[in-house]
Order: C-alpha cells, then structure tokens, then sequence
C-alpha cells in the first residue's frame, strides 16, 4: 500500500473532482472534497516520513521505467512542498462550505468544488512529478482550473481578471513548454534526473541558454515576480473567499518551486548561479517587489486587494532567497514559501469572514469591526504580525534566515534593506488594525457578529500554527534547510 | 529552586485579564505584580534559564544585581501603575499593559541579543495600543508615527546585532562598546528608545497622546529598558558623557514654553534620562550606581507626577496650563501629591531625587567633567523650575480656572500615595536603596556640602522664580498654545539671545523648507507610481502586460548570450 502513495496522491483529487462533477450536488460535492482534501496530508505526511528516513522515493507511474516512464519523485524538498498543499487544502474545506455557498450561485457550487479539486490535483501533481512535460501538463491542469475558479468571483470584475490572467498564464505556460521543449531537442530525455545527467555531457549552449531564459521568465509570470505581477492583484481581489486564500498559499509556491528545481537541480548551480548573473536579477526584482508592492499596498481601499499586493511583496523575499543563493538564504527563501503560505491563507481567510458577515472589504467599511468580531479581528492581528515579522511569528525565522544568507554572502546592505522593508508591512497592516479597532462602527459593520465556528476554527488553526511555526522550527526550518541542501548538492 | 522566567507570570496573567471581567479581574491583576515579584524573590542570585531556539542556546533569564534591581522596579511600577488604572474599564488597555510590563521584564532580563530583540520588538507593539486606546484622531496619528519609529528601532537593533553576532560568533548580551559598525547600529537602536536627542521626537509626541492611565505606564518602562541596555552593553562610553548632558539640558528650552502640562512632563523626563546617560557614560562604580538609582527613583516621581497629571486631566478633561489653575480647592490630595513629586524631581533634601542625582554629579566632578557638571547644574535648576513649579503651580494654584470637580478617584489617590510614600522613604532612608545598587556603596548623600548647595540652588530658584510673578515678568494668564513664557524666558536670559533669534529661526525656516518641499515632492512621487491610480497600482491593459513579458524574455536572453 504504502508503495503506491505517489500515486494515490494525485489520482484521488482527479476521481474527487469527477465525482463532485457527477454527484452535481453542493452539500455532496462538498463533501467529497472535504473527505479528499482530510486524506491529502495523511499521504504527503507518510511519504514525507519516508523521505526523511530512508531518502527519495522514485515512484514509475504505471510500471514504465523512468527515464522512459513518467516518474514521480519524492525528496525533501518536493515532500515539504506536498505537505504544504494538502494542509492546506485540508484546512480550507471546513472553512469552505459556508464561504462558498454566500459567495456562489448555488448551480455552479458543485462545479466550484470540481475546480478547486483539479487545480488541487495540477498543484501537487507539479510537486510530485519527475517528468518536465508532465510538468507542463499539471501546471495547465492547475492554472484551468484557477481561471475557471476565479472567474466564479460575485464580482463582474472577475471575469476580466479571469481573462488577464488567462491570457498571461497561457504565455507563461507557453513560455515554460518552449523551453523544456528547447531541453529535450538538446538532451533527448525530459526526466528531470536524465536530463540533468545529460546537460553535463552537452555542455552550455545558446539553445540551453535559451530555454533556461524561457524557463525562467515563464515561471516567473506564475510565480508573480515583479514586473510580472500584473494579473496577480486583481485575480486575488475578485476571486472567491476560498479561492483566494488556497491560491495564494499554494499556485504561487509551486511555481517558485518548479522554479528552484530547474534552477539548481537541472541547470545547476554551475550554470545557472556560477556564470550568469541570475542571482543579481533575482535580488533586483525581489527588492522592486518588496518596496515598490509594499508602497502600493500602503495605498489600497481594497484590504483583499492590498493583500494581494503584500502577496507580491512576499514573494519578493522568496525570490530573495533564490537570489542569495547560499544554504542559509535557501533555506530562508524555502521557509518562508511555507511560512507565508501560512499567515497569508489566515488572513485571507479572515477577510472571507468579513465578507461573509457585512459583505464587504474596503476599509471603510471595516472600520470599528475588532469589537463585533474579536476573536476574528485577533486573528488578523496575529497573522498581521507574523507579515510584519516579530519575533515570535513564524514571519520572523524566515526573515532571520534571510538575512543570516545575506551576511554570509557578505550583502550586509541587504539585510539593511531587508529591515526596512518591513516597516512598509508595519503601516499597511497597522493601518487595517487601527481601522478595524479603534475607529468607530461603520454603517456595514453593524451587521457583523462573530465568524461562525466552522469558519473560524480553520482560521485559527492557521493563526495558532504562525506562532507555533515561530517557536518552534525544527519541521520547517529543519526541512527547508535539508530541502535546501538537496537543492545546492543537484540531482547527480 | 524551581521558578519561573518573570515575563511568563505576565503573559500569562495577561491572558486571564483578557478572558474575566469585574471583580475577579482587577484581583488578578493586583495579584500579577505581587506574584511576579515574589517568583523574583525565590530566584537564586545568579540564576540563568536556557533555552535552545533553532540554532542557538537563548538566555532567557540572566539575574545578576542590576537586572534584579530593574526586575524590582519593573514589578513596583506594575503594581503603581495597575491600582491607579483600577477604575479603567477597557480590556484593550489593561491586557496591552500587563503585556508592555511583561515585555520590559523580558527585556532586563534578556541574556543574549536575540532574547533582546524579541522583547524590545514586543515592548513597541504593546505599548502602541496604550496610545491608540485614547481613541482621537490624535492619537491614532502619534500611535502610528509611533510605532514605525519604535519597530525602526527594532529593526535597526536586530541588523547590528546579527553583524554582532556574525562577528564575534557569539550571541552573548554583555558589553559591547563603540567599536565598529555592529555597536554603533545597537548603540543608535538604544538610543532610539532612551530618546537620544534629535531621536527623540516620538516621545513627546507620543507620550501626551496616550491615555491618563496609559502614560503613567509608558513613562516607566521603554527608556529604562533602554537605560539598562546602555548600562550593560555600553558603561564607561565617552561619547555618553556629552549625549546625557545635552539631553540633560535642551528639553529644558522646551519644557518651559510648552503648554501641554503631560508635554512638559515628557520633556522632563528626557532630561531625567539625561542625567541616568551622563552616569553610565562616566562609568565608574558611583555613577553607574548614581544612574541605576536615579532609574529606579526617576519611575517613582516621574510616574507620580503623571498620575497626577492623569488624574486632573481624568476629573476636568484639560490638559493646558492656560485652562487649568485653582485646583488645589477642589483636589487637595492630588495636590499634596504633585508637591511630593515636584520636590522629589527637584532633588530636594529629604525627597528621592536628592540621593541619586547628586551621585551622578560627584562623579562627573570626581572624573573631571567640570563643564558637564555645571550643565547639569543648569540643568537641576532648570528641572526646578518647569517640574518642580510650573507643574503644580499652573494646574494647582496660579489664577482660579473656575473649575470645580471631584477628587480624583480612590484607587488613583492610593496609588499616588503609595508612590509618595516611597518617593520620602527613598530621600530620607536611601541605604536600603543603595544595599540593592550593582556596585558597593560608599557614598554619603546628606554631608554639609551636598545639602548646602542643593538648598541654594532650589532656594534662588525660586527666589528667581517669585521675583519674576511679582514684578510682573512672568505673565498673569497664559492664553493660547505655545504661550508666552518662551518670550519672558528669552527676555530675561539675554537680549543678544532674542536678537539673535530671529536670524536663527529664519535659517532653520530655509533649512526646514526646503527639507519639507523635498520631502512633499518625495511622497508626491511615490504617490503618483503607487497610489491608487498610479501605474503599479492601475490594472494594466492584457496587451501591455503581454509586451513586459516579451521584454523581460528578451532582457534575459540578451544578458545571458552576452555574459556567457
């Protein structure tokens, strides 16, 4: 049983989702993603423990024998990053089914639920897989699945949001097939381990210097890397509660793995770090992102659409850490893929719950709603806190990480910059406490209570797990710094 | 000995005070000081909690003499601080002070730099919502300013000490001194929080805007945790030696034309803070302990005269010393009180202030500042007279205000009392004080010389200050905001000083303008990329952003053909 983890882990969401397309029922359809989603972190757990014991697991998918064969390979970091989703997918289903049924028309629940699960499918499927045209295949798999998703939003905007991401998803996919395409005229193989082995023999070329390009600008549209980020603060404000929070915890962090895995493990620090100057592009836009996001969320009505905004900042200090490129900054970037995952799927749950109370989230509106919705609103603070980085949220290790790979790379100005930029995140969270407590009641918010318990207590969870992530990090800083090593040591 | 790590009694005291009401809640927050402070007690000397934390063994509890002696003045000012808010109703407040308390505790007793951090990070988001909980645009502003300086800081204290520790291997909280990038970014985080000056804006800004109850807890523990982080990380630093004696000195300049009677306050506390720097700068074994128990009597008195101040400002709503007056009818107690305090600040024989500041004084003699001495000579009288008379005598006494109001309420006179009580205590019977001091104590605060020059100096003071009421110099009422003390001040101290002023003012004005056009072109910039409608902000065209990627694909291929 356990030999067939792998590949229970994508085949169930895929027979969910036909299920939940079949059944055509809210409640049931609901219920068949709850069950999948509950099973999803069992597996990545088990395979996960695995992993850590006994090395990667190398799954065939059908028998056939890689390099021939698609293989789905497990190892510290991929592992990591399957827990990662199927938590929070787990996590996010209670929460749904009330978000859900306010936010969507009840004919088109069920369909919503067969989305979430395909796209929950294409996610992990990009985790587990060897196999860079499988890749491909769950990448769009996934991304299908977010526009349709998307475009489910009560908002007409939804629907050009949707077709602007669409249209820049599409590129970015076509981008990223181009240059495994690129690969595989050059190596004649697409397992990730074969062609790693291959590219050695080949050598640097201009047709493999032109599909890491490719590659690279390809993920970073997924990944929302400034100045790529465009389609990314509009799908996550008009998009559904549930969606934006699954999204934004989970579609980006797989790019940024996909990202880190060609990178370092085909490409190889030797090319890639050593001789070209992709480490500083890196850091360059990742600085972009965190002021020049940060900046722009200080000025947003919207609190989902300045979220969004901070999302990119955030994923600025992921790529930082790609950028730094040094075991420490690695391991900051990778923590901070989970860590953030983490507090931004709190928050954006949080707002879920506000809008499923007074049915807004401009900031006027929210103000004076810490003392209608404390436990909420508490949640927000804490979260908020974690974004900041205080110490004691999980927000602080990674920032900690971050910066000890700065200094190591003798950056200290970096880590200055590092600093600073999270006195942006202090006014843009500051701003929404100050409103939501201490301003008086708006006309919305007196129709607010309390989050009711099914939405709350996933919530907090998420809320409790940003402290305990910050005390204790032996799971994820010690995983992140395996993951980490695994990644600068190469497949070979 | 099994006890616990003296912040964890807060915390967790903190925690119930959330989640009970009533009765059952002021008890436990009575019982949280007296708890806290016995678990102190049943601490052995030298006791150290380790704790490891990802890579690292953290020190969470250090006890040596002068973390204890803080650790005490921390549970004492606590304990003042909670009767006198007693009648407060607002869980906000009540939880985020427990939490502040329990942060500085954290931080005193905060053996290795990221402990420190920890703390310092979470005395500044603690201690906002004291400000915020006033619910005024007001406040709501300064709360914001600041926070982001108080997180600056903090952030500013975690680059030095990860260069510190990236450089010495070492995580260890001890004594650093000023000798490469490492100490001087800690030692510019420290002196954020101890209200350097020119970094010092925040908390006069700040400090007016909290709450009456607020600010009599803000007032005892951010810059005494930065005083003892000086003490400890920085004793015997020259450059402190100067820093405290202007810090000692120019509030002063403001103190007396200011007209917020909480401003005034604030600003004396950062010439008290003056005095405590000057004695860590000098180092040696008296004025270290001169500056650790001015710390200690500097919360007491300070904390009393904001009480007072908390408590007129709680029974009339005003705060201006052109609004207040005559209140001694209506608030003897309170009265009684403020004098105790003022004469305390005052350092006069017999009152807290007297025993300790005059060590700092003797030790900047004895190592041969004389300069700085008379500077803080100055500085005494100066204290004298925005602390010691303007207080009492423009909320007290001056012209009658017409306004008639109750008492202050019960709880606020006991805390007051008990604060006044101890200001006496600490004047007339300093040795149990100085027993507790870092360093052995052979110091006489009552000799001839001591008393004799401190009397004359308060004695002509005041001389100076009634001469000035009588002839007429000193304005009878004071309207308006920024009043007309500054005029008479100038007036009386110098001509050449008012004829120079002008020419002063205007090149600050140039310097300022342009400073502030800069700035406004600045944000008007950043405002117009990142505002709502500015070009990160506007959703782009699907074709634009399809025309970036091209751009970036290309950029990308260029870079690498050319760098390969």
């Amino acid at each position: 049983m356990n030999s067939q983890l792998p590949a229970l882990q994508i085949v169930l969401p895929l027979l969910g989702a036909v299920l939940c397309a079949v059944l055509r029922k809210g409640n049931l359809a609901w219920g068949v993603a709850l069950v999948t989603s509950l099973a999803m972190p069992v597996i990545s757990g088990l395979m996960l423990q695995d992993v850590l014991a006994s090395g990667p697991i190398s799954y065939a998918m059908g028998g056939w024998a890689p390099p021939f064969g698609i293989e789905y390979r497990v190892d510290a970091a991929s592992g990591f990053l399957l827990l990662l989703i199927s938590l929070i997918g787990a996590v996010i289903m209670p929460y749904a089914r009330l978000s859900i049924a306010a936010e969507i028309a009840e004919q088109d629940v069920p369909w919503f639920y067969t989305m979430y699960l395909l796209c929950l499918a294409g996610l992990l499927g990009i985790a587990i897989t060897g196999d860079a045209f499988n890749a491909f295949v769950f990448l769009e798999i996934s991304s299908l699945s977010t526009y349709a998703m998307i475009a489910m939003g009560k908002d007409r905007r939804a629907l050009l949001a949707s077709y602007q991401y669409l249209i820049m998803g599409t590129i970015g996919a076509t981008f990223f097939v181009a240059g495994v395409g690129l690969l595989y005229s050059m190596t004649g193989s697409l397992n990730f381990v074969d062609v790693a082995d291959r590219l050695a023999e080949v050598g640097t070329s201009r047709p493999i210097l032109a599909a890491l390009g490719l590659i690279t600008v390809g993920m970073s549209l997924k990944l929302a890397l400034f100045p790529l980020h465009v389609w990314l603060p509009n799908a996550y404000a008009f998009a559904p509660s549930v969606a934006t929070a699954f999204l934004a915890a989970t579609a980006t962090k797989v790019a940024v793995y996909l990202m880190l895995r060609f990178m370092f493990s085909i490409f190889g620090v030797s090319t890639t770090l050593a001789n070209l100057p992709i480490g500083e592009i890196f850091v360059t836009l990742a600085l972009a992102a965190m002021f020049g996001a940060s900046i722009v969320a200080i000025f947003q009505e919207n609190v989902k659409r300045m979220l969004a905004y901070s999302s990119v900042a955030q994923i600025g200090y992921i790529t930082l850490g790609i950028g730094i490129a040094n075991q420490a900054g690695l391991t900051g970037g990778i923590v901070h893929l989970f860590n953030h995952a983490i507090m931004k799927a709190a928050l954006f749950m949080v707002l879920g719950a506000v809008v499923y109370r007074i049915g807004s989230v401009k900031i006027d509106a929210l103000a004076g709603i810490g003392r209608r919705m404390p436990i909420t609103m508490g949640a927000f603070v804490i979260a908020g806190l974690s974004i900041i980085g205080t110490p004691g949220t999980a927000g602080f290790i990674s920032k900690w990480y971050l910066a000890v790979g700065a200094f190591e790379k003798g950056w200290w100005w970096l880590v200055f910059l590092l600093v600073t930029s999270s006195l942006l995140s202090v006014i843009y969270i500051g701003r929404v406490i100050e409103v939501t407590w201490f301003r008086p009641l708006s006309k919305e918010g007196e129709k607010a209570s309390e989050t009711p318990l099914s939405m709350l207590i996933p919530t907090l969870i998420l809320v409790a797990a940003t402290i305990y992530f910050g005390i204790d990090t032996s799971l994820t800083a010690g995983i992140a710094s395996k993951a980490a090593d695994a990644l600068l040591a190469g497949l070979r | 000995m099994t006890s616990l790590a003296p912040f964890v009694i807060f915390f967790v005291g903190a925690a119930l005070v959330a989640v009970t009401q009533g009765v059952l809640r002021s008890v436990i927050l009575l019982t949280i000081p007296i708890v806290g402070a016995w678990n102190l007690y049943a601490m052995a000397d030298g006791t150290t909690t380790v704790v490891n934390l990802f890579d690292y063994e953290l020190t969470i509890v250090r006890l040596d003499r002068l973390s204890l002696l803080f650790g005490y003045l921390f549970h004492l000012a606590t304990l003042i601080g909670v009767i006198y808010a007693l009648h407060v109703k607002d869980r906000v407040q009540q939880v985020s002070s427990i939490i502040y308390a329990g942060s500085a505790l954290g931080a005193v007793f905060a053996g290795d730099l990221i402990t420190l951090f920890a703390f310092w990070e979470l005395l500044a988001v603690s201690s906002v919502f004291l400000i915020l909980a006033r619910r005024t645009e007001r406040s709501m502003r300064a709360g914001m300013r600041y926070l982001i300086i108080q997180v600056l800081s903090g952030v500013i204290l975690l680059t030095g000490a990860l260069i510190h520790i990236h450089q010495t291997g070492s995580i260890a909280f001890d004594y650093i001194g000023l000798t490469g990038l490492a100490s001087w970014l800690i030692f510019i985080a420290f002196g954020i929080k101890c209200a350097f000056p020119f970094l010092h804006n925040w908390l006069t800004d700040a400090y007016p805007e909290a709450t009456p109850t607020g600010t009599v807890f803000l007032s005892a523990f951010t810059t005494k945790v930065a005083v003892y982080a000086l003490a400890r990380a920085y004793p015997g630093t020259e450059l402190l030696v100067y820093i405290g004696g202007a810090m000692a000195m120019f509030p002063i300049f403001f103190a007396v034309i200011e007209n917020d009677l909480r401003r005034v306050l604030a600003y004396s506390l950062i010439n008290q803070v003056g005095f405590m720097v000057c004695g860590i700068g000098i180092g040696t074994a008296l004025a270290i302990n001169g500056a650790v128990s001015h710390a200690f009597n500097d919360v007491v008195f300070k904390g009393l005269l904001f009480m007072t101040m908390g408590a007129v400002l709680h029974r009339t709503g005003k705060m201006n010393g052109s609004e207040l007056g005559g209140l001694y009818r209506s608030m003897p107690w309170t009265t009684g009180f403020c004098i105790v305090g003022a004469a305390s600040i005052s350092a006069f024989p017999l009152f807290s202030g007297f025993v300790s500041k005059s060590m700092v004084m003797v030790a900047a003699l004895e190592e041969g500042h004389p300069i700085i001495w008379l500077a803080l000579l100055f500085a005494s009288a100066g204290v004298f007279h925005h602390a010691g008379i303007k207080i009492p005598f423009f909320a007290f006494f001056a012209h009658d205000s017409g306004i008639r109001c109750k008492e202050a309420p019960r709880n606020m006179l006991l805390a007051m009392a008990l604060a006044a009580v101890i200001c006496i205590f600490n004047g007339s019977y300093p040795w149990v004080l100085y027993s507790m001091l870092p360093m052995p104590v052979e110091y006489a605060p009552y000799t001839i010389s001591h008393v004799l020059t401190q009397s004359q100096l308060l004695f002509f003071s005041a001389l100076a200050f009634c001469w000035l009421k009588l002839a007429g110099i000193y304005p009878p009422e004071l309207p308006g905001v920024n009043i007309d003390v500054e005029w008479s001040y100038r007036k009386l101290v110098s001509s050449i000083f008012a004829r120079l002023a002008p020419l002063g003012i205007a090149a600050h004005r140039s310097v300022f303008d342009r400073w502030r056009r800069w700035l406004d072109q600045f944000f008007t910039q950043i405002y117009r990329h990142h505002g709502p409608y500015g070009i990160l902000a506007r959703t782009w065209r699907t074709g634009s952003m399809a025309m970036w990627t091209a751009i970036l694909l290309a950029t990308y291929l260029l870079v690498y053909y050319l760098s390969h």
